[in-house]
Parts: structure tokens; C-alpha cells; sequence
């Protein structure tokens, strides 16, 4: 295995095959949209870069915090007046023509995604998008049928959702924040990450060729001071963020005391256990897709690969051998498997915390690959040899970096799986049904992967345990996040809540 | 000439142990005639951190234990308390100023609400789970699984007895162990079902008591780093915004507070779980 030639040129070299910008009709400059139109925000623009080539996409208006009072107000008035009174079957068709539109409009939206996201076409393309139109399909079916998402008889909209998203997936976070909102009768005010505002506001327009009432979605665009501001907002009846920890935790301060109900889907260190009698080709894959997929920027990304002692030097090769065969560069080649890092600002961290792995004593082995001029990029990183203790097997790095560990029982993997903060996600690797089952029962973790790895779907729930959050978003779960049970119970609720607005 | 009674020593209720508070503090408890009733432990800072220990001790064979198990040892609470009826009724008419039958009525509910938490030991995940029909080749399953150690501040200054059952009763269904600080006025029927609770075979540490001051230990509570949930039930007069504050630093569940005593129900139970969602993949065949 070890004298296999570890280059990556030869019959592995591809011509390439870039998807075309033609499809995309860009503005050169973006407004916010509010009430159902875009409009000038008073708190100035930035631009919008493309990661894999620094170059200007185009300028995003700022919302300033009389920008997000407007957008808040529009959520209100459209939700009195329109949107909670409207049938649940008439919801539920705006929503599934939303579903059709974004088909119709698939590989622009997955051209815009990759050109100021940096992540590789076929994700965008074969990921990313299709997901976006099957969670509003989803969803639509439940717009008619909220009495069954188990909250009793006649369950009630929350009013307003502020939803603050963050810049790995811009459009299908997007999806997984509105769909079930709309569904669930509540109207939204979306903030997109800074990095990542373009299919936002390209879905926006697709909000205006499917006619949805003015104010029903509003989006505004900025950094941190405008998510701040939504937040914040007395005005809002719910707030739904995915993120970082850190920020998540400022924002379960923020809402304490008021009668705001929150979903946190936050950060994750998730543990990727490979047992000895695992499929090792197809773990060797699940160990790639894990970690390198959108180039590790996945909050439920495998970033601690627990392999069993006997077969730690074997994945190693293995994994070493196949990364050396991933292309990294140009997002929107067709042949890309490892795209941009998101910004510069992301690349800092990602170098800094893999130098103190380095400095920690861990081994450090990165595939050899020709990093572009221009742009922001990290070659695909394992570490082997990393203590429990150090920072790479600790700290969320986000990044196309593997910090490799070891277990010899069953009951050690557990331990150490669990021996984090966080509980997003885990993966478990073996051909033993019954091993899969008594070791899922024992992780601590919001979504377990066995012999497979970073799957989604509409249909199934997705959040945290611990530090990772809390509230689920996918499926009846996640609908619930955005209703209150109909009838007494919310009333004594509100009772109370009103008692911390008044604070 | 009648009998000296011997009076009884209220303390805390830790890890299946009744000590003292730590601190060696105690406080007067006096009826609703105003008289002296007893002196009761006042937790310190202290006996809230051995609780959660404690707790969190008991939350792996609590949790590990058969929904069927659970359900039977909830259902053996009810028979306990059920055959110490006389005393609670005598402890809360004297210590509420309630009259023996509205006493009465206060158990039989409280009795009660533990027979309807037992049956959902074994129900509540498939009422709350569901299997989810993605698109592609795996088995996929949603299970409610337990929170781990829920911190509670129970209802305060009405129904003692059953305030506390409404609270602690649900967070147990699911296999959270609960450390509870008990209404600070009328804390006797809390320790005196601790009593019941240490002879129902429910494992030690699972629920701890602590009587005292809300105020003074529901802080080092809410902060705490290995509590997992928040149930502010009976904080509404406390600073509880910021108890509630204290625990967004780890990102702890919390229940805000709520009016009087809490009606049965699932969301309680619900409310300290955490849905475990895990994928399956099914082999080509």
C-alpha cells in the first residue's frame, strides 16, 4: 500500500470543465428586502467577494437598525393581516410553487452558491440546491395539517421569527429557516451571513415570481450588528440562529426574560468512530465525506476520527492515499472536490489552531495539491497522533483538518466521543448491527451517522445535545419549533411571558 | 397523662442520604397559627454542588434503566405515598393553615399525578419519536432520550406537596435525575416525600432536596456546568431573568417560570429531552 506513488498528477489529471457565470444575471448592487421590495438600507454597503478569487461579485446594502425595524414591522403587518389568516392549504401552495421555482432555477442558484461561497459545483449542484427544493416540498404538505404536528387541535403561529443563518450553506440554511416557518402560518425576518448574501437575494426574487403576499419574507442583509439588531428586537416571537457557540450563547442571553422562543443550532466537535470490523473502503469514504465535504465548514462535520488501535495504521494509508487523489481549486469546475475557504478571515483560524496542533505534538500530513494564487485555500490535513487533551481534538476548527485518535474497546470510543461540549453529530462505522445499536444508544449526540455520514433530509430531524444547542430543525420536530399548542396552555403562557418583557 | 411525641429531624435529601446542610445552618419553620413546626436545613452553595454530584451520579442507571422499570418504580411512589396519607395530610394542614379535607384532596391529586407520569414511561417515545421516511436507502429513527441532571425551583408558597410533585415527577419519566430546591415556606411535605421517595426503590441520587432559600442556591444552581436543564416552575419572584441568563454560559434548557402549580402534562415531560436522531444504512442487496 505505502509504495503507491503519492503525487496526484498522472492519469488523475483532469482538463477542466468550469460551469458557466452565463446563466447568472447579477445586479451589480443589492438592496434589502423588505415588503415584498428591494429598497436602499441606510446603514451603508459592502461587497460581496468571491473566495476562490477575491474578486468583487457585487455591493450588499447594510441594514442598520431602522432597516431591521422596518423589516420587522412589514413581518408584523403582513402576519396580521395576511399570513396567519390565509387557509393552510393556500400556504401551503405558495410553498411548493417556491419548491418548483427554485427547480426551475437549480443550476443558477448552484452557480451563484459556489461563485461567493467557494464550495465545489457538484455540492452546490447535487447537494445543496436539490435539498433547498425538497424542504419546501416538504413543508408545503404540512401547511394544511398542522393538527397533526403534535401540539394538540388548532396549534397557533408564533408571529414573528427573526432567523440569523450562517455563511456554510447560505441557501439551504435559508430553506431549513423558512420553509417550516411559512408552514407553521409565521412570517420571517432573515438575516444571511456577511460572506454569503447572493442566493438570498437571488431567492428573493424568486419570492416575487411566485407572488408571496409583500412582507410574508423579509431579508436583510449585514454583519453582526444586524443580526444583533434582529435579535434583539422586542417586536420578534421567535428567533431561530445557526452559528457558533459563542454567539449562540450571547443570544440565549439576549432573549432571557422575554416571552421569545428559541431554536440554537450551534457548533460541533463530532466524533467519527471506525470499528475493526468496519467496511474499510466505504469507511475510508464516510472518513472523506465527513470531514472534507464543503471543505470541512459543516457544524456536523466528522472532525475526530476515532479508529480502533488494530486498524489505526491501515486508515491512515488508506485515507492518505485517497486524499491525495482529491482535486482542490477552481468551485465552479466540475471537477472539483475541495473548493475555496470562505474567507480570510476563516483561513487565519484554520492555520492558527493547525499550527498549535503542530506545536501540541500531533503529526501533521497535508495532500500535496497546488494551492491557486488568488483566493483562500487550505489543503486537505490530517493529524494523527493527537492526545485527547489538545486543542485540535477540542476546539471546532471548521476546516478541512482531521485530528486522528485512538480506542481499543467499545466503552473507550464511547468515552471519548463523548468527552466534548458539544453533541451535534457522531458517525460509527462497523458490520455488526447490534454493536451500531448499543453504541448509538450511548453517544451523547443529536444526529448519529451509521456507515454512512453527513446525510440530510426534510423528513428527519437535525440539532444538538449540550453546547451544540438546542430545538430540532427537519421534520415534525422541527415544525413544532415554530408553533404554540392552541387553546389554554399557551394562554397561561403568554400570562407569564409577559411578566419578563416587563422586566 | 398523654405521651411526649418525638419530633422529627427535617434535613436534606442528597444522594439517597438525608445530612445536614454543610453549612450547619438550619431555619425556623412555623405553622399558619404562627407556632414553631420545625427546624429545616438551609442548603447552602455547598450542598447545591454535592446535589448536582449526586445527580449526575445517578444518571446513567436511571436512564439505563427499562422504560418498564421506570414506570413501575414511579408507580411504587404512589403506593408509598398512598399508605403515608395521614401524615402529609397532618404536615400541610398545619403548615399551609388548609383544612384537613382540602389537605386530603392536596395528596390525592399529588398520588395521582404519580400513577399518570408512571404510564408514560413506557408511551412518551412513541408518542414523541417518529420514524422518518428520508429519501434513500436507510433506516431512520427519532427517540426522545433524557436531558441528564434538571435543576428545579418548585412552586412556592402554595400546594407544597403537590407543587413539587408536579415538577419533579415529569422530569423523571423520561431518566433525568433532578436536584429540586423545595418551597421555601412550607418545606416539610419535601422532605417527607423524600422519605417516600428513598423507600419507592428509586435509585439514590436520582432526586435530591434541597429546603431553603430559592434566592440563595437557585443561582449556583442555574450556573452550574453539569446541570442540564433549568425548570424555573417557581422562580416568578425570584431575579429568575437572571438565573436564566446564568444558564445560557453553557447553554442550559430553561423552563421559565409559570403561575401556581403546573398541570400534568407531556410537554413537561418533553421539555427535558433530547431527540436522538440516528441513520441506518441499509445494505444493497
Amino acid at each position: 500500500m505505502k509504495d503507491i506513488e503519492i503525487t496526484g498528477r498522472g492519469f488523475l489529471d483532469y482538463a477542466p470543465a468550469p460551469e458557466s457565470t452565463a446563466i447568472l444575471h447579477l445586479q451589480d448592487s443589492y438592496g434589502l428586502f423588505i415588503d415584498g421590495e428591494f429598497v436602499d438600507g441606510s446603514g451603508g454597503s459592502f461587497a460581496t467577494v468571491s473566495p476562490a478569487t477575491e474578486k468583487r461579485i457585487a455591493e450588499i446594502a447594510i441594514a442598520s437598525e431602522a432597516d431591521v425595524d422596518l423589516a420587522v414591522a412589514a413581518a408584523r403587518r403582513a402576519h396580521t393581516r395576511t399570513w396567519s389568516k390565509m387557509s393552510g392549504s393556500d400556504r401551503g401552495k405558495y410553498l411548493f410553487r417556491i419548491a418548483r421555482l427554485v427547480q426551475e432555477r437549480a443550476r443558477e442558484l448552484a452557480v451563484a452558491e459556489s461563485l461567493d461561497n467557494g464550495k465545489p459545483i457538484k455540492e452546490s449542484r447535487d447537494t445543496d440546491v436539490p435539498l433547498v427544493a425538497a424542504w419546501f416540498f416538504y413543508y408545503a404538505g404540512w401547511a394544511d395539517k398542522l393538527d397533526y404536528a403534535g401540539l394538540g387541535a388548532n396549534p397557533r403561529s408564533l408571529g414573528v421569527a427573526a432567523q440569523v443563518i450562517p455563511w456554510n450553506f447560505p441557501l439551504l440554511m435559508l430553506a431549513w429557516k423558512i420553509a417550516p416557518a411559512l408552514a407553521a402560518g409565521n412570517t420571517v425576518v432573515l438575516k444571511p451571513a456577511e460572506t454569503t448574501p447572493l442566493t438570498a437575494l437571488l431567492f428573493a426574487e424568486i419570492l416575487q415570481q411566485a407572488d408571496l403576499p409583500a412582507g410574508v419574507v423579509n431579508i436583510v442583509t449585514g454583519a453582526g450588528e444586524t443580526g444583533a439588531a434582529l435579535v434583539r428586537h422586542p417586536d420578534v416571537d421567535k428567533v431561530a440562529f445557526t452559528g457558533s457557540t459563542s454567539v449562540g450563547r450571547e443570544i440565549a442571553k439576549a432573549v432571557a426574560g422575554t416571552h421569545k422562543k428559541v431554536t440554537l443550532e450551534l457548533g460541533g466537535k463530532a466524533a467519527n468512530i471506525v470499528f475493526d470490523d468496519a467496511p474499510i473502503d466505504q469507511a475510508v469514504e464516510g472518513i472523506v465525506n465527513g470531514i472534507f465535504f464543503n471543505q470541512g465548514h459543516v457544524c456536523c462535520a466528522g472532525s475526530r476520527l476515532l479508529v480502533q488501535e488494530s486498524i489505526h495504521d491501515e486508515v491512515v494509508d488508506r485515507l492518505k492515499q485517497r486524499l491525495t487523489t482529491l482535486r482542490l481549486g477552481d468551485p465552479l469546475d466540475k471537477n472539483t472536490d475541495i473548493g475555496a475557504i470562505n474567507s480570510k478571515e476563516q483561513l487565519d483560524r484554520i492555520r492558527s489552531l493547525s499550527d498549535l496542533g503542530e506545536q501540541e505534538g500531533a503529526e501533521r500530513w497535508s495532500a500535496p495539491c497546488e494551492i491557486p494564487e488568488n483566493g483562500f485555500w487550505f489543503a486537505p490535513t490530517i493529524f494523527t497522533g493527537v492526545s485527547t487533551s489538545s486543542t485540535i481534538a477540542r476546539e471546532e476548527i471548521f476546516g478541512p483538518v482531521l485530528s486522528v485518535l485512538t480506542f481499543r474497546t467499545p466503552a473507550e470510543a464511547i468515552a471519548k466521543a463523548n468527552n466534548t461540549p458539544y453533541g451535534l453529530s457522531a458517525g460509527i462505522w462497523s458490520d455488526k448491527g447490534s454493536k451500531i445499536l448499543a453504541v448509538a444508544d450511548r453517544l451523547r449526540a443529536g444526529v448519529i451517522w451509521a456507515n454512512t455520514f453527513n446525510r440530510f433530509d426534510p423528513a428527519s430531524p437535525f440539532g444538538g445535545y449540550k453546547e451544540s444547542g438546542y430545538g430540532r430543525e427537519g421534520g415534525r420536530h422541527g415544525l413544532g419549533a415554530y408553533l404554540a399548542a392552541g387553546g389554554s396552555s399557551s394562554e397561561r403562557s403568554e400570562r407569564v411571558e409577559t411578566k419578563g418583557d416587563n422586566k | 397523662m398523654t405521651r411526649l411525641t418525638i419530633p422529627k429531624t427535617y434535613k436534606l435529601y442528597i444522594g439517597g442520604k438525608f445530612p445536614r446542610s454543610e453549612s450547619g445552618r438550619s431555619y425556623e419553620v412555623l405553622g399558619a397559627d404562627g407556632g414553631f413546626l420545625a427546624n429545616a436545613s438551609l442548603a447552602s452553595r455547598k450542598d447545591a454542588r454535592d446535589a448536582v454530584v449526586a445527580a449526575r451520579a445517578a444518571v446513567p442507571g436511571w436512564s439505563g434503566a427499562t422504560a418498564y422499570n421506570r414506570g413501575q418504580v414511579l408507580y411504587r411512589v404512589a403506593e408509598v405515598l398512598e399508605g403515608r396519607r395521614a401524615q402529609f395530610v397532618q404536615e400541610i394542614s398545619s403548615s399551609e393553615g388548609v383544612t384537613a379535607a382540602e389537605a386530603g384532596r392536596q395528596v390525592d391529586e399529588a398520588i395521582d399525578t404519580w400513577v399518570w407520569y408512571a404510564g408514560w414511561a413506557d408511551k412518551f417515545a412513541q408518542v414523541a419519536g417518529a420514524g422518518n421516511p428520508v429519501a434513500g436507502p436507510y433506516f431512520n429513527l427519532s427517540v426522545p432520550e433524557p436531558t441528564g441532571v434538571v435543576a428545579i425551583v418548585a412552586p412556592q408558597g402554595e400546594a407544597s406537596l403537590l407543587g413539587l410533585v408536579r415538577v419533579v415527577a415529569p422530569a423523571l419519566v423520561a431518566g433525568n435525575a433532578v436536584v429540586v430546591v423545595a418551597d421555601e415556606a412550607h418545606p416539610l411535605s419535601a422532605i417527607s416525600l423524600s422519605e417516600v421517595l428513598a423507600t419507592s426503590d428509586l435509585p439514590g441520587g436520582v432526586v435530591n432536596v434541597l429546603t431553603g432559600s430559592p434566592a440563595e442556591v437557585a443561582p449556583w444552581l442555574a450556573s452550574h456546568s453539569d446541570v442540564d436543564a433549568l425548570d424555573l416552575a417557581g422562580a416568578g419572584a425570584l431575579e429568575w431573568v437572571d438565573l436564566e441568563i446564568a444558564a445560557a454560559e453553557t447553554l442550559t434548557r430553561v423552563m421559565r417560570p409559570e403561575p401556581g402549580v403546573p398541570e400534568r402534562s407531556l410537554d413537561r415531560i418533553l421539555a427535558f429531552t433530547e431527540t436522538k436522531t440516528v441513520w441506518h444504512t441499509k445494505s444493497l442487496i
